[in-house]
C-alpha cells in the first residue's frame, strides 16, 4: 500500500476543494479516484502499478512526477483504458469507468502525448476535428470548434486550419495536439510528456499557454512530467511516485518544496529549493522597468533620442496593438530610419510566467532583459536581470537568517488555509492575475 | 510489319483492351486479398515470416509451372488466366503491405485509441492511408509483372496480346511469324508504360497531401 505522510487526509479536503469550487465558479472538470488500484503487465512479476489509491480534486491540474520506469504513464492510460487494471477501479465523477463503453469512455477524454502525434496525412483541421466527428456533431459546430480552438491555442484559424502537420513546427504541432485533446470539450484531459519535444523557449511559451487555457476552462488535467519544474509550475498538486507508481508525496508545488515528505522528494526536487521557488513567482511580481516605446513606421533616429535623453540602451518598438514588434539598440535606430518590425524572435515572456522562465529567455537574449507582455500580447514593461539576481538574493538571504517571514520557506499551517480558501473564492490561486498576487507571499519588497 | 499492323488493327486493339482489363481486374482482386491478408499478419505477429516466405518464394515459381498445374484443376480459358495472374500479382502488394502497414507508428495507432476511434475506423482512417503509399509502390510492380504474366495465360487459351506471342513462335521460320511476335511484345510494353503512367498518377491523387513525397 502507498500512503505517504499526508495522503490519510487528502481525498477529504481535495473533495470538499472541488465541491466549493463547483459551486462558485464553472468547474467543467471532473473528479478522478483511483482505489487501490494494481496493474501487473502479463509475464512479469513485479507491479508496475502496485495498490494505488488517489483522488485528483475536479478543476484541478495533477501533475505526476517520478523516475523513469515508476508507472506514470502506466497509471495515466488506465484512466483511458488503453491499459486495464489487475485489481481495483478508478472512477470518473463517481462512475466506474468500466461501466461504459471504452470508446465512449475515451471520446469524452482528452487525450495529448508527446509530439502531438498529430495524423500526418490529416490536415490541422479533419486532426482537431476528429473527436467532434466521431461524436456525430454537425458540420457547422466542427467547423466554427476547429477555428475556436486555432485561436484557444494562439494560432490563426485562417493561416493554420488547412496546413498538414509537416507544414508545422514542432511548437505549432504540440498546440494543435492540445487543441485537439479538448475539442469536444472533455471534462478531464490526460497529457503524457506533452512539451517534452520542443525547445525549452517554446515548452515555457506552451506552459503558459496551458495555464491562461485552464484558467478558463478548469479542465481535470492530468499531466505525465520529467520535469520537476514544470510540474511545480503547472500543477495544482503533484504527485511524487516511485518505483511501482508508490506515492512518495501528494501535495501543492509549495508543500512539497517547503517540506519534502522523505529523502526521495528532496532528492528528486532538488537541492536549492530557494531557487526553485523561483519557479512559484510570477514575473508580474517583480517590479518592471519602463522603456522607451515607438510605433513601427516611426521614425528611428527621433526615437533613438527619445530614449539617450532617457538613459535607455533601447527603443522597443510595438505594433498597431502595442504588441512587441522589434527590440532595437541605438545606432540601429539610428541607422535604419524607419522602425519596423524585427523578423527575429523576441525575448518576450507573458507577465504570468515564472521567473525561471524569464532567466531562462534573458540567458538566451542579447539584451540583459526581456520584454513582458500582458492581456492579448500588449507590451507592459521590462524585467531587468539585475531585478531578478536582487530578488533572488533577497530570497536566498532570508531563506538562512530566517529573520524574515516574508518569503517564508516553510509556509505554518494557517497561510496554507489561508490561501486554500482564497484559491476557492477564484483569486489568489497562483495561477492569478497579476492584481492579486498570493497573499503567503507578502508585499513586494 | 507496318502493312501487318494496319490489316490487324481491330483485332490487335481488342486484344489489347483484354489484356489490360484482365490485369485491371486481377490487380483490383489482389490488393484487396493482399490487404486482407497484410492485416491479418499485422494483428498475428507470428505470421509475418510466414508470408514474407510466401511473398518470396511464390515469385521463383515459374508461371508456366503454375499454369500447368491450374490446368488439370480448372481448365482452359478466362479463369485460369485469372487465378494465374492474380497469384502473382497478390506477392509484390502483400510484401509492401506487411511493410507499410506494420511501418504505422504505434504511438499514432495508440493516440487514435487513446480519442475513441473502433478498431475498424483506426484502420481505415489512420493504418491504411498512411500505409498507401507504399502499397501502391508495390501495386505499381505489381502491374508491370501482371503485363508478362498475363501474355504466358494465353496458353490457356486465355484472353490478350500472348496469344500473339504464341503464334509467332509456333509459326517460327513463316512469313509472319516474326510481326507477330513484334506486335505481341512491344503491345504489352506500351501497355504497361501506360498503366504504369495511370497508376502513378492514381497513387498521387489517393495519396494525402500530408505524406506525399
Ligand atoms: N506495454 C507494456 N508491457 C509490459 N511492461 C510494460 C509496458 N509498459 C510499461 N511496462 C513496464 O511497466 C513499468 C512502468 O512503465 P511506465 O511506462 O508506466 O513508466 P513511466 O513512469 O511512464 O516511465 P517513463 O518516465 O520512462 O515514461 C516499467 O517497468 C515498464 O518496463
Ligand atoms: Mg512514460
Amino acid at each position: 500500500m502507498s500512503t505517504a505522510s499526508t495522503e490519510a487526509a487528502e481525498p477529504r479536503d481535495a473533495r470538499d476543494t472541488g465541491e466549493a469550487r463547483s459551486a462558485d465558479r464553472s468547474v467543467s472538470g471532473a473528479e478522478i479516484v483511483f482505489d487501490d488500484v494494481t496493474k501487473t503487465y502479463p509475464g512479469q512479476t513485479a507491479p508496475a502499478v502496485d495498490s494505488l489509491s488517489l483522488t485528483i480534486p475536479a478543476g484541478q491540474v495533477v501533475m505526476f512526477v517520478g523516475p523513469s520506469g515508476c508507472g506514470k504513464t502506466t497509471s495515466l492510460k488506465m484512466i483511458n483504458r488503453l491499459h486495464e487494471p489487475t485489481s481495483g477501479t478508478i472512477t470518473i465523477d463517481g462512475e466506474d469507468i468500466r461501466s461504459k463503453d471504452e470508446t465512449e469512455l475515451r471520446r469524452h477524454i482528452g487525450y495529448v502525448i508527446q509530439g502531438g502525434s498529430l495524423f500526418p496525412h490529416m490536415s490541422v483541421r479533419d486532426n482537431i476535428a476528429l473527436v467532434p466527428r466521431l461524436l456525430g456533431w454537425d458540420k457547422k459546430r466542427v467547423a466554427s470548434r476547429v477555428d475556436e480552438l486555432l485561436d484557444l491555442v494562439g494560432l490563426s484559424p485562417e493561416r493554420y486550419r488547412d496546413r498538414y502537420p509537416r507544414e508545422l513546427s514542432g511548437g505549432q504541432q504540440q498546440r494543435v495536439g492540445v487543441a485537439r485533446g479538448l475539442a469536444a470539450d472533455p471534462p478531464v484531459l490526460l497529457m503524457d510528456e506533452p512539451f517534452g519535444a520542443v525547445d525549452p523557449i517554446t515548452r515555457q511559451r506552451l506552459q503558459d499557454e496551458l495555464m491562461s487555457i485552464q484558467e478558463e476552462l478548469q479542465k481535470t488535467i492530468v499531466c505525465v512530467t520529467h520535469d520537476i519544474d514544470e510540474a511545480i509550475k503547472l500543477g495544482d498538486r503533484i504527485l511524487i511516485l516511485q518505483e511501482g507508481a508508490n506515492i512518495a508525496q501528494y501535495d501543492t508545488p509549495a508543500n512539497i518544496l517547503a517540506a519534502p515528505a522523505n529523502s526521495f522528494v528532496e532528492d528528486f526536487v532538488g537541492s536549492d529549493s530557494s531557487l526553485k521557488q523561483l519557479a512559484l513567482m510570477r514575473v508580474s511580481e517583480l517590479d518592471l522597468h519602463d522603456a522607451v516605446t515607438a510605433r513601427v513606421g516611426d521614425d528611428g533616429a527621433e526615437a533613438a533620442r527619445a530614449a539617450r535623453s532617457a538613459r535607455q540602451g533601447g527603443v522597443i518598438v510595438l505594433d498597431d496593438k502595442r504588441r512587441p514588434a522589434a527590440w532595437v539598440g541605438l545606432r540601429e535606430a539610428e541607422r535604419v530610419g524607419t522602425l519596423r518590425a524585427s523578423s527575429r524572435d523576441l525575448e518576450v515572456v507573458d507577465h504570468r510566467a515564472t521567473l525561471n522562465d524569464a532567466l531562462d529567455s534573458m540567458l538566451a537574449a542579447s539584451h540583459g532583459g526581456v520584454l513582458v507582455t500582458g492581456r492579448r500580447d500588449e507590451f507592459l514593461g521590462v524585467l531587468e536581470f539585475d531585478t531578478v539576481t536582487e530578488h533572488i538574493q533577497t530570497l536566498t538571504r532570508e531563506a538562512r537568517t530566517g529573520e524574515s517571514d516574508e518569503y517564508a520557506i516553510t509556509p505554518s499551517e494557517d497561510e496554507l488555509q489561508d490561501s486554500s480558501v482564497e484559491d476557492d473564492t477564484g483569486s489568489g490561486s497562483k495561477h492569478g492575475s497579476e492584481d492579486d498576487a498570493d497573499p503567503s507571499r507578502g508585499e513586494q519588497a | 510489319m507496318w502493312e501487318f499492323v494496319s490489316e490487324r488493327w481491330q483485332d490487335i486493339a481488342y486484344r489489347a483492351f483484354q489484356h489490360t482489363s484482365l490485369v485491371v481486374q486481377a490487380l483490383v482482386l489482389a490488393t484487396v486479398i493482399a490487404i486482407a491478408v497484410a492485416l491479418l499478419v499485422t494483428r498475428v505477429k507470428a505470421l509475418e515470416p510466414v508470408a514474407n516466405a510466401i511473398s518470396a518464394i511464390g515469385l521463383t515459381i515459374p508461371s508456366f509451372a503454375l499454369l500447368g498445374l491450374l490446368l488439370p484443376l480448372v481448365g482452359i480459358g478466362t479463369l485460369p488466366s485469372v487465378l494465374l495472374v492474380t497469384f502473382y500479382a497478390t506477392l509484390p502488394i502483400l510484401r509492401n503491405a506487411v511493410v507499410g502497414l506494420m511501418g504505422v507508428s504505434p504511438l499514432l495507432m495508440e493516440s487514435a485509441q487513446g480519442m475513441g476511434m473502433s478498431a475498424f475506423g483506426r484502420f481505415l482512417r489512420v493504418q491504411l492511408p498512411l500505409a498507401w503509399p507504399v502499397i501502391m509502390a508495390g501495386l505499381r510492380t505489381s502491374a508491370q509483372m501482371s503485363m508478362g504474366v498475363a501474355a504466358i495465360a494465353a496458353y490457356a487459351l486465355g484472353p490478350g496480346l500472348g496469344q500473339y506471342i504464341f503464334t509467332g513462335l509456333t509459326q517460327i521460320g513463316g512469313q509472319n511469324a516474326v510481326p507477330y511476335a513484334v506486335v505481341g511484345t512491344v503491345g504489352i510494353i506500351i501497355l504497361a508504360l501506360l498503366l504504369d503512367a495511370i497508376l502513378l498518377l492514381v497513387s498521387r491523387l489517393t495519396t494525402s497531401k500530408g505524406i506525399r513525397a
